[in-house]
């Protein structure tokens, strides 16, 4: 075992942070690639699976529309409106998932011991819980949420776009994944300390996208502070969806917060990855 | 092999105990299943509050009938199994190992037998998972809580009967690994359906039309809709108690179908195992 590792560091062998990223990424696509190679084993399996990862999240859509054939509004939104909201949550949220939703069954691998394993490879941990199980099927939700988010973008052509309003959409659907993807990995980390926990993860990035898919306005102004600065999902996508649907924030916040998400993903994944070294480092295997 | 019903019931109980101390291990998943239900019990809420102001009276109940519809749907969800979990992933990965041939062997009935396993599990997580968001739901927001002590017992019995109804219909997929071999796909899609279906996203009388009458006889609706307006009483007076007596019978019969429908898929199953030594 020639390549560097992050736990066997040799003393005075200097692992330049830079190959070790690279590593992660090129480890992170073999295990990926593999898992997808994997998964086409049983195609019928897999593309059953990825129609019901689409249509899992598009029901969600459905309830809102019966809700919207009893009303015409739901806390001051329409039914466009609200579907920009679900859109631009469920593709990220989708995207996410994607590339580091697995990280969630860190618990069980810690219950079951195969965690070991993963530590005396010459990858860094992260990436191989990462692209663990990797499931391509989950392009399903992300396709479903662009859809769906399209579907708004035809519909709201009252909106007067601007350059600011057109760049706004890519921006909160990347910078509402790594909100989310840090999200997960500090619940993973979280993990290392509770034992399997995936369910409270789950219930930040799915229950946290369940609430973003309906407008602000629907909920206390005290979630909406809890949201907005102690877990800042607001960002995925309510505060640039504001701007773009041309909307006050509830909460009053100035306009240019809507382009902060970029910054708040990245001040979110320094606590998350300092959590998830923490964790890894306090790691006691069970020996089972 | 015959044995006395005594000693049968004392068997399927202990394998129904087993099931309930295996869930009750998962001390930490349990508290996070708590959590999680909860936390989306609260977001569900407000935006239920949102529509039943905008609409009272939608799909024949009050905004705090239909805030206890949803609180009482959080505390039923992970009994009935219908955001998946349950035996059947277990169930279709023995069938892929192999490992079925030795549930074959035992001197007891291989669907009575998953099916007082699961059961076990049901009732744990019942209490586990559903007692403690329903306590917070009704601390928080304004419920319509029945204090009528028949009125709760009438729940769990259709509680029950949902249990395993939701049972026979999952025993059907764990059985469709012996010709798929990898339920991953069909479990997904079952999943979607009973999400939909059981009234889990919206109370099924608030979806529209035909749709609605269609969506309201099939065997989802016993497992969540039924057993919740069992417990808002479906009106006072006689009608009321026709309408109980009419949704139990309702749960009973998609409960007798199921089970028979799946004892004849689990005879052509078996007899299409082949046991490889090996």
């Amino acid at each position: 075992m020639t390549a560097p590792t992050e736990r066997a560091e040799a003393p005075g062998l200097v692992v330049p942070r830079r190959s070790r990223v690279l590593e992660g990424l090129r480890g992170y696509r073999l295990i990926a690639a593999m898992w997808i190679r994997s998964t086409m084993t049983y195609r019928t399996s897999f593309l059953l699976s990825t129609f019901g990862n689409a249509a899992i999240t598009l029901l969600d859509f459905v309830a809102i529309m019966i809700m919207f054939s009893h009303v015409d509004e739901l806390g001051g939104f329409t039914l466009p409106e609200i579907a920009l909201l679900y859109g631009s949550c469920s593709a990220s949220l989708g995207l996410a998932d994607l590339l580091l939703g697995n990280t969630d069954r860190i618990g069980a691998r810690i219950r079951d011991g195969s965690l070991d394993t993963m530590l005396v490879r010459p990858v860094p941990v992260l990436a191989q819980v990462a692209a663990d199980r990797f499931a391509l099927r989950r392009l399903g939700r992300i396709g479903q949420g662009l859809a769906v988010l399209g579907w708004a973008v035809s519909e709201l052509d009252q909106l007067h776009w601007t350059v600011g309003k057109v760049l706004m959409v890519p921006v909160m659907i990347t910078a509402g994944a790594a909100i989310f993807g840090a999200v997960m990995v500090a619940g993973a980390a979280f993990q290392f300390l509770a034992g399997d926990a995936a369910e409270v993860q789950n219930s930040f990035t799915y229950g946290g996208c369940t609430m973003l898919q309906y407008p602000p306005t629907v909920f206390a102004k005290d979630l909406l502070r809890g949201v907005t600065f102690i877990v800042p999902l607001a960002f995925v996508n309510w505060l640039p969806a504001l701007y773009v649907l041309g909307r006050p924030d509830p909460l009053g916040l100035p306009g240019w917060v809507a382009y902060a998400s970029p910054l708040v993903a990245f001040l979110v994944f320094l606590p998350a990855s300092l959590a998830w070294r923490a964790g890894v480092r306090s790691y006691r295997s069970t020996g089972s | 092999m015959r044995q006395p019903t005594a000693r049968r019931a004392g068997l399927y109980g202990a394998v129904a105990a087993g099931g309930f101390r295996r869930y009750a291990t998962y001390g930490t998943a349990t508290a996070a299943g708590v959590f999680t239900n909860t936390v989306f019990g609260f977001i569900l809420a407000y935006t239920y509050i949102a529509l039943w102001d905008e609409r009272p009276g939608l799909g024949g109940y009050d905004q705090s009938e239909a805030l206890t519809f949803m609180w009482v749907s959080q505390a039923l969800l992970a009994a009935g199994a219908l955001i998946g979990g349950g035996f059947q992933e277990e169930f279709q990965e023995r069938v892929r190992t192999g490992d079925i041939a030795v549930d074959l062997y035992r001197p007891a009935d291989l669907q009575a037998w998953w099916l007082a396993g699961d059961l076990g599990r049901a009732v744990f997580q019942l209490l586990g998972r559903g007692v403690v968001p329903l306590v917070i739901g009704g601390l928080v927001f304004q419920l319509a809580l029945p204090t009528a002590p028949l009125r709760w017992l009438l729940f769990l019995v259709s509680v029950f009967l949902g249990l395993v109804v939701s049972f026979a219909l999952r025993y059907l997929l764990g059985l469709a690994a012996f010709w798929l071999m990898d339920g991953a796909g069909i479990n997904m899609m079952a999943t979607v359906v009973s999400i939909f279906c059981s009234g889990m996203l919206l109370p099924l009388t608030v979806f529209p039309g035909g749709f609605g009458e269609f969506v309201r006889v099939l065997p989802w609706a016993a497992m969540l809709q039924v057993p919740v307006d069992v417990l808002l009483g479906g009106g006072g007076g006689a009608g009321g108690a026709a309408r109980t007596a009419g949704a139990l019978g309702f749960q009973a019969a998609w409960a007798v179908v199921l089970l028979g429908l799946g004892r004849l898929v689990q005879s052509a199953a078996t007899r299409k195992v082949v046991v490889q030594g090996g």
